[in-house]
């Protein structure tokens, strides 16, 4: 049964020969929001998407032990089966509260959150417009939903018209989905253009805050929040997962009967709920973001600092004040040895090849946390700059790609 | 649109992305036979949607194996449109 998958195989050995292998790196211990121990040594995390560094914040840390003693480790069962903690339903509300929407939903991961959200709101009839940069769970929630679905091109508003209006003759409702920052080369949707078009066409429109949650907009609320275009967003995905530093993921809106979804969105029925460490610890997470908005101003100075150094070391940036941001690389076998000469300096960030990456070509992906230090940029970027140009790669490599 | 002119077009879009002098045919494969990844064919299909101004819905790029297979599923949705 396994033979189809031979190919994967020796393309994962060829990966894996040049060094460490990329993708079996198990740390001996993960020691702070920024650092982990690995083979005994200390290494600079700079791939996490722990945008506001809460993994390690004192008092989320203590609301979730604190929830583990009082109510245990897990649920051992879904919320319509097994019936919902308190927790859970005000970590609903306190979402909501956030998001400035009606009615929130949470899911066991972020995952689930795209795969329960869209295989229920889309049917067989209906229509499923999807950036072509989207992320899997988006894809796998459309195939669930069995939906009629039309990618658009990247970030093309222009390219969604035209298939909107090719499609308007067709029976069904019409749902856009689009992301606000893509989590692969860290640009953001143009999302005012595409509300417009959104608007023209009649259609919904959901919008993936996964990366942006914590980041854009002044309150942190995400792209949308940013753009001004918060109520023409019907609804808004989100993770707890990156920025506010666990695991879990959650769906809001204002639409009429949003909560008829719980009955129908069977990645949401038929899976454990969150327990109650995390729910403990993502409601506290959410106090921390509302209450210190200095995490993202200092998110966002580091962003700065490390994106200009690699602007200065000879890195081609592109606009985007994400805090994603991805060094492209010529071929694989660059790749390969970049990602494995910034971890023996003593860096880690994420290798992404094959089908994860736009147009297929490789990428070195990093991430800014708030919790970094001015010295561990330096050393970041002192160490993208040496293993840059010991292959070469300096001043002629892309990084970022907000610029297309 | 007639197939045989759906044909050349696809057959010559097809050399302009895959850059080959290779005989195209309607057997074809072209996953295998053209060393396109399924992320490539997946653009290259949305290139031949915005070129003959059509849409193939998602879930009916599994029934594309063959060259053929492509310029069956556009005839049809060019002619239904």
């Amino acid at each position: 049964m396994l033979a189809k998958y031979r190919e994967l195989r020796a393309a994962f050995d060829a990966v894996a020969q040049v060094g460490q292998d990329p993708f079996g790196v198990i740390f001996d211990r993960v020691v702070s929001a920024t650092e982990a121990l690995l083979g005994g040594r200390r290494i600079l995390l700079l791939g996490t998407n722990n945008y506001l560094g809460l993994t390690f914040e004192e008092s989320c840390v203590a609301e979730a032990v604190a929830a583990i003693q009082a109510e245990g480790t897990g649920t051992t069962g879904s919320r319509i089966a097994n019936g919902s903690y308190g927790g859970h339903a005000m970590l609903e509300a306190r979402l909501a509260k956030f998001l400035k929407r009606r009615r929130a939903m949470v899911f066991s991961t972020g995952y689930q959150a795209n795969l329960g959200t869209l295989a229920a709101l889309a049917g067989p009839k209906d229509h499923l417009l999807l950036d072509a940069d989207s992320h899997a769970s988006i894809y796998d929630g459309a195939r669930l939903a069995g939906a009629q679905v039309t990618r658009f091109r990247h970030n093309d508003p222009e390219d969604l018209r035209r298939r909107l209006r090719r499609l308007a003759s067709q029976p069904g409702e019409k749902l856009v989905v689009t992301e606000g920052i893509y989590s692969m080369l860290g640009d953001t949707a143009p999302l005012r253009d595409i509300v417009e078009v959104k608007r023209e066409a009649g259609a919904w429109l959901m919008v993936d805050e996964a990366h942006s949650l914590g980041v854009l907009g002044e309150a942190g609320r995400g792209l949308a929040e940013a753009e001004g275009v918060e109520a023409d967003v019907d609804y808004v995905v989100g993770t707890f997962s990156k920025s506010l530093g666990a695991v879990g993921g959650f769906c809001a809106s204002d639409v009429e009967d949003f909560d008829l979804l719980r009955l129908a969105s069977r990645p949401y029925m038929f899976t454990a709920s969150l327990p109650p460490g995390v729910v403990a610890s993502v409601s506290q997470a959410i106090e921390v973001m509302e209450s210190q908005p200095l995490r993202r101003s200092r998110l966002h100075r580091n962003v700065r600092h490390f994106q200009g150094g690699l602007v200065a070391a000879g890195f081609d940036l592109g606009p985007s004040a994400s805090p994603i941001a991805s060094i492209r690389c010529p071929d694989q076998p660059t790749a390969i040895r970049f990602w494995n000469g910034l971890l023996q300096a003593g860096v880690y960030v994420n290798l992404a090849i094959g089908s994860a990456t736009p147009e297929g070509r490789p990428l070195l992906r990093t991430s800014i946390c708030a919790e970094h230090t001015p010295e561990q940029i330096e050393l970041a970027i002192a160490a993208i700059r040496a293993v840059g140009t010991e292959l070469g790669m300096t001043g002629n490599a892309t990084l970022g790609a907000a610029a297309e | 649109m007639q197939q045989d002119e759906i044909y050349g077009q696809v057959v010559s879009a097809i050399g302009a992305v895959v850059g080959t002098t290779r005989p195209i045919t309607a057997e074809t494969n072209i996953l295998q036979d053209l060393s396109l990844d399924s992320v490539a064919v997946m653009d290259f299909i949305m290139q031949i949607e915005t070129q003959f101004d059509t849409i193939i819905p998602l879930n009916r790029i599994a029934e594309i194996e063959t060259v053929g297979d492509l310029v069956r599923i556009l005839s049809a949705s060019v002619q239904a449109a």
